[in-house]
């Protein structure tokens, strides 16, 4: 009846060497692949513009948009806005999910609440967030400030229909199981509803990083100072193709990084918990 | 002999807004401190609900629950309840796992902590304790369960079919070893199962229900004579079968 434990010493056998190596190989040449087709596109793409099968000065190419990140790069500008981009987002994406785990907190602690509130919830979820976008701009005025409500509002409703959900899952014989030894509701919360849905809201985490991006993009259109948002306005304004595309790929290259950072977070999260 | 658990008239309804469900009536029933008791019923019939009654997790909707003579009112340190299934939390390890509830009684001391390295390490769970749930047998997860709710020294246990995950031959051989740890540990034991054979060869007295709403149909104390006083060596008693028959024609199980 005693199982072995997980640090049974296991001796290789050559099948299964076998398998590993090539396990191992597979996963490499996925690797390669992966980088290959992005240099193919990019060759695909530079070509096509320098045999004229695509219009450059619509299409832009890469040797331009090269150009273009060299000349923002020397007065700094390239850093501005996509500083300024980026530390919208991240403001927009935090507050988001934690207000909307605070809200959630409140729902699963006042059933009586949650029903009234359903409804409206369900209506928030299914409005266009942006809609609002020229609302707050007259409220809040022209500044970062609304950009980051707009990031916010964009996440928050999905953060707190996800999270409540998580809290709703929790399996009730885990709780009365708490409840057993006497436990308060703050306890439950805090010794199982929340831990359980730490996985929850990481995902949710990775929703609103997306989420976010297209408020703060939103956003930065409306209002139209700074950050990546404006550049790819400003530059379809003036028809400046090789700014909006250079703009982008900077944008897939921050969307990427930022589901990088919270990846790494969801690992110290869970092993925190 | 001076009764640790007394259920006097209890009855008990569920609502839901489909509508009322009564799951115990008018059930009365008393255990001596240091006994071993079984029920059996039906399935569905409020074996649960009796055993969420008795620790407080439940209120009647009639009758009084008294716990070493004070009535119930709310869970009880005094009282251990150990759930159909074992319900260890994934994120946590064994250790922690173990002292859950007390973190929750906030009963979290030097002398507590040592009770239930104590008890991990009496009850073969020394190698395990940092492991996590995911990487015990049942057999062990199980075990698991049990000192977590030994770990607040409760003198009453509450045992809702707590081998009915576990294979037979496993079912058995820990069957025998909780039994031991319960005597050894001298606590008064209510088991719920729906295994007569379990139920026989553990109890001092085996409580049948009837259908739902669970009232006490029969009450059988169990006297076997078998040399060494543990259940699987019972199994053997001449008084075994007869026990059995008895049960299983009052449960009148129809297939
Ligand atoms: N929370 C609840 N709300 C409404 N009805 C319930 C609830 N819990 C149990 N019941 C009902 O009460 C009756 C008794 O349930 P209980 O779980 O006590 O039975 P049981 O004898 O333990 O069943 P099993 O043999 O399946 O373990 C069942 O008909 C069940 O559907
Ligand atoms: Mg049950």
């Amino acid at each position: 009846m005693y199982s072995k434990g997980p640090d049974t010493v296991v001796i290789m056998s050559p099948e299964h060497a076998e398998y590993l190596r090539k396990e191992k190989f597979t996963q490499h040449a996925i690797r390669v692949s992966r980088i290959l087709l992005l240099l193919l596109l990019f060759a695909l793409w530079e070509a096509a513009a320098a045999f004229k099968w695509i219009d450059p000065f619509i299409m832009s190419q890469p040797s331009r948009i090269l150009r273009t990140i060299l000349t923002l790069s020397k007065d700094g500008s390239i850093f501005l806005h996509t500083g300024v981009t980026v530390y919208e987002t991240v403001l927009g994406f935090i507050s988001g999910t934690v207000l909307g785990t605070l809200i959630a907190i409140v729902l699963w602690w006042s059933d009586f609440t949650a029903r009234v509130l359903d409804p409206y919830l369900v209506v928030l979820n299914a409005l266009p967030k942006t809609a609002l976008g020229p609302v707050i701009l007259v409220w809040a005025g022209g500044t970062t400030g609304s950009i980051i409500i707009m990031a916010l509002l964009i996440s928050v409703v999905v953060t707190i229909l996800n999270v409540y959900l998580s809290f709703r899952t929790c399996d009730e014989d885990k709780i009365k199981l708490l409840k057993t030894f006497g436990a308060t509701r703050l306890q439950i919360l805090r010794k199982v509803i929340l831990p359980f849905s730490i996985p929850s809201i990481i995902s949710v985490l990775k929703i609103n990083v997306g989420l976010s991006l297209v408020g703060v993009i939103v956003g930065e259109f409306l209002v139209s100072r700074a950050g990546l948002g404006y550049l790819i306005i400003y530059g379809g304004q003036v028809f400046k193709m090789d700014l909006v595309m250079t703009s982008v790929l900077i944008l897939s290259v921050v969307a990427a990084f930022m589901y990088l950072s919270v990846s790494w977070i969801e690992r110290k999260l869970l092993k925190m918990r | 002999m001076d009764k640790v658990v007394e259920l006097i008239d209890v009855s008990m309804n569920y609502h839901t807004p489909e509508g009322e469900t009564q799951a115990v009536k008018n059930l009365s029933l008393s255990v001596d401190k240091g006994e071993f008791i079984s029920i059996v019923g039906p399935s569905g019939c409020g074996k649960s609900t009796v055993l969420s009654l008795i620790s407080g997790i439940l209120k009647p909707s009639s009758g009084a629950i008294q716990i070493n003579g004070m009535p119930v009112d709310g869970p009880s340190q005094n009282v251990g309840y150990m759930l159909q299934r074992d319900h260890l939390f994934d994120w946590r390890t064994v250790r922690s796992n173990a002292v859950i509830g007390l973190e929750i009684q906030k009963k979290l001391n030097n002398t507590s902590i040592k009770y239930v390295e104590r008890l991990l390490d009496e009850y073969g769970l020394s190698e395990f304790k940092d492991h996590y749930p995911k990487q015990l047998s049942g057999g062990m997860r199980q075990r698991a369960a049990l000192i977590r709710t030994l770990a607040a020294n409760p003198d009453i246990l509450l045992l809702d079919e707590p081998f009915s995950a576990l294979d037979y031959q496993t079912r058995l051989a820990l069957s025998e070893e909780i039994w031991l740890i319960i005597k050894k540990e001298e606590k008064t034991a209510i088991l719920v199962t729906h295994d007569i054979a379990e139920a026989v060869s553990m109890s001092d007295r085996v409580l049948v229900l009837t259908k739902r709403p669970a009232e006490i149909r029969s009450e059988h104390p169990i006297v076997l004579t078998c040399a060494l006083h543990t259940p699987i060596s019972c199994r053997e008693a001449p008084e075994f079968r007869h026990y059995f028959n008895t049960i299983w024609k009052e449960l009148d199980i129809h297939v």
